[in-house]
């Protein structure tokens, strides 16, 4: 297979990849965020302990987080194709990705919240602020930089289980890989696929520390 | 301006009770410097923190100028706090926001206009000494520095009362004594009733105009320092003016003598060896200035057993001084009643 092949295949399918990552990074966020900080609010000690709806939460957290993704993706293609009209391609990707990766963020959400000392909660507390106040104003500015990092994994799961997704029609490097690399013993456009995804990982994982290294910075910062 | 009535706080874990405070009755009255001692343990972080409600007492009532916070939830207790500023050991700073920024925080919390919140954090910071660090962060700062900007965030609100948790526990004497130097200050400037509770005698000594001590969950002692110091047997007393020194021979007598306010400058120790013609010898003494009175404590001996020494000692208490005859201690304990 010449480049002049692979090329506009390569460039659909980092397209198709990129799309699927970036829409569940950020379904990701929105549903992670709030189940990862209700986690530790509902927590024993917490400051809306509430032992039922953390224990739900939890379990619900717990199925996503324990099923192979591969099974969620087939599983979910009833719900996929109920809220989409289809199971096919990369848009589609998006429903099982979204859903497998809300309980990983949430379960990350929930470590690095955990994580902020207990003091600032009173603190704020005893200013008269409200668990609101506490959430905005503490737990996820103190959070951020770990916030950042845990998203940066997140991210980087995404785009394996994206490879994953196109195995079952998503579309993206990993159909591309499958169906060219594999089933056709194109080497060639395997190694350019795998190198390609060296290269993504790579960028994101930087880009991801640079974001925590900036963000920590203001916080350790010492006078010299 | 603060008062507890029949505090108590019990924890439940895994069946088991812990009596964390058993029925404390406490007095603070507006513009004084209170100071709550006791050893680790013995429930004083837990009755601060009741006085704000960070902690709900299992039963009693905490009322604070004038108004009963153990009543209260929700909007209404958060508003009664914002007139409530507290200090903590170790100060709770937001690392992630600069001095300013952090002293910024309660101004927000009560809905302040972004550049009234700037101007108002900065005389904060002013009034505190820390002007020129506005723009730093709380790692590039010392502790007694954190400890300003602790206070300065916790005067945010205007508040009647500052309630201090081990504020200078965490401090080196020096620190310690700049820090309980400027609550002094602001206490005076701006009648801020002051509740700080302490492991520590000596800040009991540089700030407290009254003080209590604290033991498994009650009061034991309270008042003024003052009267703290003329009440005979107080553990308190004993502890703030610690004079040290024992008997030579089992057979004399160890008298510890308080001189309090004028009585300090009689010349009663040569009265006594003049008059009674007994040979007077000092184990111990010390002069201080407790609260900003002049206070004197000092151990003398006289010959033979405490029979023999009745008039001598009647003499003392005659003149007005706080007698305590060593061994007759036990006998008399005491606890004063708080209204």
């Amino acid at each position: 297979m010449t480049w002049d092949i692979m090329k506009p295949l390569l460039e659909t399918a980092t397209g198709e990849t990129l799309r699927m990552v970036a829409w569940s990074t950020l379904f990701a966020v929105l549903g992670g965020v709030p189940l990862g900080v209700l986690l530790v609010l509902t927590d024993r000690g917490g400051l809306l302990r509430n032992t039922v709806v953390n224990k739900a939460v939890g379990a619900v957290v717990n199925v996503g987080r324990s099923l192979p993704f591969i099974i969620l993706l087939i599983a979910l293609i009833p719900f996929t194709k109920a809220v989409l009209g289809t199971y096919i391609g990369a848009e589609a990707m998006i429903v099982p990705l979204s859903v497998g990766a809300i309980p990983f963020y949430a379960r990350l959400v929930e470590t690095s919240v955990r994580e902020v000392d207990h003091g600032l909660t009173e603190a704020v507390q005893a200013m008269g602020g409200s668990t609101w106040t506490v959430v905005r104003k503490v737990l996820l500015p103190q959070s951020l930089p770990s916030l950042v990092a845990g998203l940066t994994t997140t991210v980087i799961a995404l785009v394996g289980y994206s490879a994953m997704a196109g195995t079952v029609g998503g579309g993206g490097l990993g159909n591309l890989a499958v169906t060219y690399g594999y089933q056709r013993f194109e080497t060639g456009l395997m190694l350019v696929t795998v190198a390609l995804l060296i290269v993504l990982v790579t960028a994101l994982q930087l880009i991801g520390d640079l974001a925590v290294r900036g963000l920590a910075r203001r916080g350790r910062a010492r006078t010299t | 301006m603060i008062t507890t009535t029949d505090l108590r706080k019990v924890y439940r874990s895994r069946g088991r009770e812990v009596t964390a405070l058993d029925g404390v009755d406490l007095r603070v009255r507006e513009g004084e410097v209170y100071g709550v001692v006791g050893r680790s343990g013995a429930g004083k972080s837990t009755l601060i923190r009741c006085v704000n409600l960070l902690e709900r007492p299992t039963s009693g009532t905490v009322t604070v100028d004038g108004q009963d916070i153990t009543r209260l939830a929700g909007r209404d207790l958060r508003r009664a706090r914002t007139r409530i500023g507290m200090v903590f050991q170790h100060f709770n700073l937001l690392t992630s926001r600069t001095v300013r920024a952090n002293v910024e925080l309660p101004l927000e919390i009560l809905g302040l206009a972004g550049r009234e919140r700037t101007r108002k954090a900065l005389d904060l910071l002013d009034l505190v000494g820390l002007a020129d660090k506005a723009n730093a962060y709380p790692a590039q700062l010392s502790g007694g520095q954190k400890q300003r900007v602790g206070i300065a965030r916790a005067l945010a609100g205007d508040p009647k009362v500052l309630l201090s948790d081990e504020a200078t526990s965490a401090l080196d004497p020096e620190t310690t004594r700049s820090i309980l130097a400027l609550l002094r200050d602001l206490n005076r400037r701006l009648g801020l009733t002051v509740l700080l509770i302490t492991h520590e005698m000596d800040v009991v000594k540089a700030v407290c105009d009254s003080a209590a001590l604290m033991k498994g969950g009650r009061v034991t002692e309270s008042g003024t320092v003052a009267e703290l110091l003329a009440t005979p047997g107080s553990e308190l007393a004993r502890e703030l003016f610690p004079v040290g020194g024992d008997a030579s021979t089992p057979d004399s007598t160890v008298v510890d003598v308080t001189f309090l306010g004028e009585t300090a400058a009689q010349p009663v120790i040569s009265q006594l060896a003049r008059t009674y013609n007994v040979d007077v010898s000092i184990l111990g003494a010390a002069m201080d200035t407790v609260a900003g009175k002049q206070v004197g404590r000092m151990r003398i001996e006289l010959p033979g057993r405490f029979e023999e020494n009745v008039v001598p000692i009647g003499f003392l208490r005659e003149r007005g001084l706080q007698v305590e005859v060593a061994g007759e201690e036990q006998a008399a304990p005491v606890v004063e009643a708080v209204r």
